[in-house]
């Protein structure tokens, strides 16, 4: 067990954690956005896949990786928009068409990539992010080295917390967004635009679910595999569960689940333990599965999740 | 001027229309693709039919492609009719395979380990698919998440058992032992894959489609999600009709997974669905939930499956050419699906 806490406190398992939880943190973010505005968004896998593909493509075109960050934002909020225009405008059932999207999205992230890159036996890489030390601040003992000496778009998404609660609780924008969750009617009456306010948080959530996949192909692997989303999409949906729809607890409950995997990967490493490493990837669905049950009761999911809304029916 | 208005019912023609145009509309969408990729359409096209249809051989491997895809389509079908919405057939495949492969590698006579292997199976997916229909009639959990997510449990627990304790000693790779050579599911036409599970996929569709057309439980399915309330009031426990619709639906997942053990694989690897699960909900919407219509939607999807690899060599289309079609032709049928609902009605200019 001391073998343990000792890997626990150190400063590099300290940065995999944060490193681990950056991608979950904006892909959180981006379905509790749409999800609060009455949306599931099942498409979040295919979309991460294909913003990372296009992210990748665009960095290792261009030579730009921030340009890469700008074309998986794009291609995010585009396939949002794709997912807004079936179950919001044409009010399709949303989860037939999350399905819908992922399978459309993955299969032509894998297709243009076979059609750019070709087929090779290694895949092609790119020089990644590198960390940007902050002066003073990653100075400080443990810390500092961990959190302060990070990629960029690791900063970008512990600023992104504050902010995403910050616009959903103290904004306009964040009351319509709030209000067409979970009374629609109501929002409506009182002269908020359902439609548009609900394209524009699954968009907002689209180009998040896109900085998630730019984090996975340009900071965190610096290469596009097949499996380079491997699940985090429905990780995702899981923590926006667990973390109540609420950015403060989802970001948090991407932070803890990015703890477990990362102490999986060093059990793995080190050969410590003898669980195998799949109890650990298993914990974050089985905890969501378990914590539904509960909350449950308390009916802390938005009201109008999963229901279109169609202005002339009662 | 054009309007929507809402429609009370729908003409039969609409059944085998509707699919059709959502076809037509994703080949037509992903001709797009195969032109940026310097190829001609007509000619990746043909290709593909070809091969998936061409010849006796290119038929006998459609089917055996299409087999999981009907029992997934059966299921998803099954479920989506009491509005009990099962999003985790791969995962009830994923365990359907691996009870079935368990099984098929304990040493008896052949047809009695191919009886306990579907029965096995098909107990292990009905399981898993009670979880989902237990939490939403117990604590009301949303069964859209909780089977989605148990997907992933599924699929970890797979990966625990065949990397782990599970593991094959003869092999480098993370598969499973391989079932008994007497367990292997007989093969009809010498000389292919077409084994006895296409026919039984093949049976079970007709079969279903009995059953939810014309016994009590189908009934009490079909009145649990055309109208609950309703259903609540003529005296149908509709709990207990959840919980029997998920054993059904999770049943026929399991199915699936069994045929690729018994019939295909002859033992478990980490990839041993390509997705069939999601597939049989495109395969379900295709066949607007009608268990017959299942059969023709999966050999559809089959045959794009099995024609886009040969189209990849003839042509170099990459083969995922065929995942963008059946993502394509999803959405595209659940637009079409509008028309079932609504009908454009010209109105006057002056109205």
């Amino acid at each position: 067990m001391s073998a343990v806490f000792e890997q626990i406190f150190q400063v590099g398992f300290l940065a995999a954690i944060i490193r681990i939880a950056t991608p979950l943190a904006f892909a959180t973010l981006g379905e509790m956005f749409s999800e609060r505005a009455g949306v599931l968004n099942l498409g979040i896998e295919g979309i991460m896949l294909l913003s990372a593909m296009a992210g990748f493509t665009a960095a290792s075109l261009s030579g730009s990786l921030w340009l890469g960050v700008l074309v998986a934002v794009l291609v995010g909020a585009l396939m949002g928009a794709l997912h807004a225009l079936f179950t919001v405008a044409l009010g399709l059932s949303q989860h037939v068409c999350g399905i819908g999207v992922t399978l459309f999205c993955s299969g032509l992230a894998y297709f243009l990539y076979r059609l750019i890159f070709g087929q090779q036996s290694v895949p092609p890489s790119i020089k990644g992010f590198q960390p940007v030390p902050i002066p003073l601040l990653s100075d400080i003992p443990i810390l500092g080295p961990a959190v302060f000496n990070q990629f960029t778009l690791v900063y970008l998404a512990i600023i992104a917390i504050p902010l995403a609660a910050f616009v959903l609780y103290r904004t306009p924008w964040g009351l319509s967004v709030r209000m067409v969750g979970e009374n629609p009617r109501a929002a409506d009456s009182a002269g908020v635009s359902v439609i548009a306010t609900r394209f524009q948080a699954v968009i907002l959530g689209g180009a998040l679910m896109g900085l998630a996949g730019a984090f996975l192909t340009m900071a965190q692997f610096n290469a596009f595999t097949f499996g380079v989303v491997s699940g985090r999409g429905w990780v995702a949906i899981a923590l926006v569960v667990f973390g109540r729809w609420d950015p403060w607890r989802s970001a948090g409950a991407a932070l803890l689940f990015a703890f477990v995997d990362a102490l999986q990967l060093r059990m793995q490493a080190s050969g410590l333990g003898h669980i195998p490493y799949e109890a650990f990837l298993m914990l974050p669905f089985i905890f969501t599965i378990v914590a539904m049950a509960f909350m449950s009761r308390n009916a802390v999911a938005p009201s109008a999740l999963l229901k279109p809304f169609r202005r002339e029916e009662r | 001027m054009f309007r929507l208005e809402a429609r009370t019912s729908t003409p039969a023609w609409f059944n085998l229309a509707l699919p059709l145009l959502a076809i037509a509309v994703a080949l037509v969408l992903c001709s797009g693709l195969i032109a940026i990729a310097g190829a001609g359409v007509i000619e990746a096209y043909s290709v593909m039919l070809s091969a998936s249809l061409g010849d006796s051989y290119a038929i006998t491997e459609t089917l055996v492609r299409a087999a999981p895809m009907i029992f997934t389509g059966l299921a998803v079908a099954t479920a989506f009719r009491a509005k009990f919405w099962n999003i985790g057939a791969e995962g009830q495949l994923l365990a359907g395979a691996v009870a079935s492969c368990a099984v098929g590698a304990i040493p008896m006579p052949g047809y009695l380990a191919m009886l306990l292997m579907a029965l096995v199976g098909a107990a292990a997916g009905a399981i898993v698919a009670l979880v989902p229909a237990t939490l939403r009639v117990k604590f009301k959990v949303d069964d859209v998440v909780s089977s989605l997510l148990l997907n992933s449990v599924i699929y970890y627990a797979l990966m625990a058992l065949i990397e782990g304790p599970w593991k094959d000693t003869f092999s480098g790779y993370p598969i499973s032992p391989p079932i008994e050579d007497s367990a292997n599911f007989p093969v009809l036409i010498e000389g292919t894959r077409l084994h006895i599970g296409v026919v039984v996929a093949l049976i079970a569709a007709p079969l279903i489609w009995f059953l939810i057309a014309r016994t009590t439980l189908g009934f009490r399915i079909r009145v649990t999600g055309e109208n609950p309330e309703a259903a609540r009031y003529g005296g149908i426990n509709v709990q207990r009709v959840l919980l029997s619709t998920a054993l059904l639906s999770g049943a026929l997942a399991g199915l699936a997974g069994v045929g690729e053990v018994g019939g295909v694989h002859f033992q478990v690897m980490s990839d041993i669905s390509p997705g069939y699960g999601y597939s049989g909900i495109v395969v379900a919407m295709l066949a607007r939930l009608n268990p017959l219509g299942v059969v023709p939607a999966a050999l559809f999807l089959a045959a794009v499956m099995t024609g886009a690899e040969a189209m990849s060599r003839a042509t170099g289309v990459p083969a995922f050419l065929s995942d963008v079609i059946q993502g394509t032709a999803l959405l595209a049928m659940l637009v079409a699906l509008l028309f079932t609902a609504y009908r454009v009605r010209r109105v006057g200019a002056s109205a």
